[in-house]
């Protein structure tokens, strides 16, 4: 008995020390963020102010970053999205003797370094474009070589999550769609397509929040131009000031602010899915007993 | 330019002889009940899916990476010079990695940053491993479904946060001026600050708290599709708790563990924050190396060619460990 509460003790302590050294350095992060000093310093504690925010809110370079930062992620979002879907699909059609390269190319991007995939893609697209003048000037610039970029890789995020999704497809639904008199194109949008709705929401949050963090092959991709991250980078390399802790208290607020609506959304959807399962089961029951 | 221009030869020839055999294949054996790919998805659909998926496996994918090993294999020239009759193919930028060509000594320099970058990843990979064993483990197994909820929570919510961000965190407690040193000065441990950052330990830190979840999520759904009857079972036998996870939980979680630590090690060798931001200052990453030959010296052939290196040493690396725990790849990389 007395083993067992001592290996509950354990637990409790290991999971506590696993969650500090988790939150640790960002609650650190985070009391900097609200202390006068210049040089981020969490201890001791001098005085609360907000004036890093106002910094942080006047600091151009940060605030066009941002911006670019907004635009790769909806470029890459709108490539990536749709791509995916449509190698999900064709990932269950190809023919069979071409599936396992097919597989490996799609899957190739996830392993990677992205450092590797920045450098490619400049390499590649500088020459393409070079073929004119008028695709260079147009094309070969840092947002559009980063959206490039990041596609490559984001695309098989998508992919992977349309696949998870479609293993769980009823084939029965679309046998009888067909038998219906549906056309396949008709299948697509009014039953496949309602039936991948949320794997597309996950495709899209998660393929914009992975661009908008992304610096590996953004570094090299952007060229001249910059997004938020790799501004924040220059930010770290040349000193430290208390504006970047900043930035994160405001990031993770966000973040936990959406945790807890992602969390209340899927109880109130868990509740409305036990209550129908247990009015289903009552009226079964009724008309068990009704025609009994 | 005809060595370049192969490149793009190479996936029609790829592609012409799976058409040819799915063709041959089709008249040998004719099913009727089959039913052709535009058939199948309407000539609208069918022709946007191959479309999209031909830019992105071709143009995103297989072409850049072709054209980098290309590339790889000429001279560093000015813009004005490149296609012209300099431009031939040759290995001096695979040589200089091995001897410097600036004094022609060896360069150890550079085989060096690979192989610390090599090891060093390997090390935070299985520091990465046992932080987070007993976690999934506890969630996979243990923990009730309101709790498991609640973690992984908590898991995610950090990794909002973005990489450059926690690197600058983490140098902010480990800093000659920060809350650790700070901590350690005022109970009297130390007299003077430790240099965690010049010593390393905020690299192993920083890496083993970039890629944390990257090995928590492959190690938890590998363990929890395991059935808790052989833990009981493994348990009212009168087996040890450590030959519970040596012989029946970690055998069975295998893929997943390879997963997780191909994953971990990948993504370490190939990261760019982490050691710029909390490596040592006489600390050389190989990323950092390729980094230097794209933006300081211009040299991008010869930052190919050490990407390539890079990518051919860890992908023979990963290989030979999965064969060595006698793991298919295909079951490491789902």
């Amino acid at each position: 008995m007395s083993s067992k509460a001592i290996m509950k003790g354990m637990i409790g302590f290991y999971i506590l020390l696993f969650f500090g050294y988790l939150f640790g350095p960002l609650l650190v992060m985070g009391v900097t963020a609200f202390n006068t000093p210049g040089y981020p310093q969490a201890y001791p504690f001098e005085a609360f102010t907000l004036d890093w925010f106002v910094k942080l809110y006047n600091h151009r370079n940060m605030m066009d970053g941002l911006k670019n930062s907004i635009v790769i992620g909806i470029g890459v979002v709108a490539i990536s999205v749709p791509v995916g879907l449509a190698a999900s699909i064709i990932m269950s059609q190809i023919y069979h003797r071409a599936r396992g390269l097919y597989y490996l190319i799609t899957i190739s991007p996830l392993l990677t370094p992205g450092v590797i995939i920045g450098i490619s893609t400049v390499i590649f697209w500088r020459d393409v474009l070079s073929v004119t003048d008028v695709t260079r000037g147009l094309f070969y610039k840092g947002i559009v070589l980063t959206i490039l970029g990041q596609a490559s890789f984001i695309s098989a995020y998508c992919l992977l999550i349309f696949m998870a999704r479609l293993t769980r497809f009823d084939r029965a639904q679309e046998e009888a769609a067909l038998d219906l008199g549906a056309t396949y194109p008709q299948v697509f949008w009014h039953i496949l397509l309602p039936f991948l709705k949320p794997a597309v929401v996950s495709a899209i949050v998660i393929g914009f929040l992975t661009s908008f963090e992304n610096y590996n092959t953004t570094t090299f991709a952007i060229l001249a131009d910059k997004t938020l991250v790799t501004v924040l980078a220059g930010e770290v390399r040349q000193g430290t000031t208390p504006a970047l802790s900043a930035l994160a208290v405001i990031i993770i607020g966000i973040s936990i602010i959406g945790a807890i609506s992602y969390e209340v959304v899927k109880r109130q959807e868990q509740n409305r899915a036990e209550r129908a399962q247990r009015q289903a089961i009552l009226a079964e029951r009724g008309e068990i007993a009704a025609t009994a | 330019m005809s060595s370049r221009a192969l490149v793009f030869i190479i996936p029609i020839i790829v592609i012409a002889i799976f058409w040819m055999m799915a063709r041959r294949e089709a008249r040998r054996k004719p099913d009727p009940t089959r039913k052709g790919f535009f058939e199948r998805n309407g000539v609208v659909l069918g022709t946007v899916f191959v479309l999209l998926v031909g830019f992105w496996t071709l143009f995103l994918v297989a072409l850049p990476y072709l054209y980098m090993v290309v590339e790889s294999f000429h001279p560093a020239l000015p813009p004005m010079k490149r296609g012209g009759p300099d431009d031939v193919l040759t290995t001096a930028q695979y040589a200089s990695f091995l001897v410097n060509p600036i004094n022609d000594s060896i360069n150890w320099l550079h085989m060096g940053a690979l192989l610390f970058s090599i090891i060093a990843s390997i090390a935070v990979t299985a520091l990465n491993f046992a932080i987070c064993y007993p976690l999934a483990y506890y969630m996979a197994q243990a923990g009730t479904a309101q709790k498991v909820r609640l973690l992984m929570l908590g898991l995610i919510v950090p990794y909002w946060v973005n990489e450059i961000l926690r690197a600058f965190s983490l140098r902010l407690l480990l800093a000659s001026k920060g809350l650790i040193n700070q901590a350690l000065m005022g109970l009297g441990i130390t007299d003077a600050p430790i240099d965690f950052l010049g010593n390393n330990t905020g690299l192993y830190v920083g890496l083993s708290y970039a890629y944390l979840l990257v090995m928590m999520f492959p190690l938890y759904n590998a363990i929890e599709s395991l059935d808790k009857n052989q833990v009981e079972a493994a348990r009212d036998l009168g087996a040890p708790w450590w030959r519970i996870h040596w012989d029946v939980v970690i055998p069975y979680a295998k893929p997943g563990i390879a997963s997780g630590c191909t994953m971990v090690f990948m993504l370490s060798v190939g990261s760019l924050a982490a050691p710029q931001f909390l490596g040592g200052p006489r600390t050389l990453w190989f990323t950092a190396v390729i980094y230097d030959f794209f933006f300081q010296s211009f040299n991008w052939p010869r930052g190919a060619a050490y990407a390539f290196i890079m990518l051919v040493v860890c992908i023979a690396l990963v290989l030979g460990m999965l064969r060595l725990f006698k793991v298919s790849l295909g079951e490491a990389i789902r």
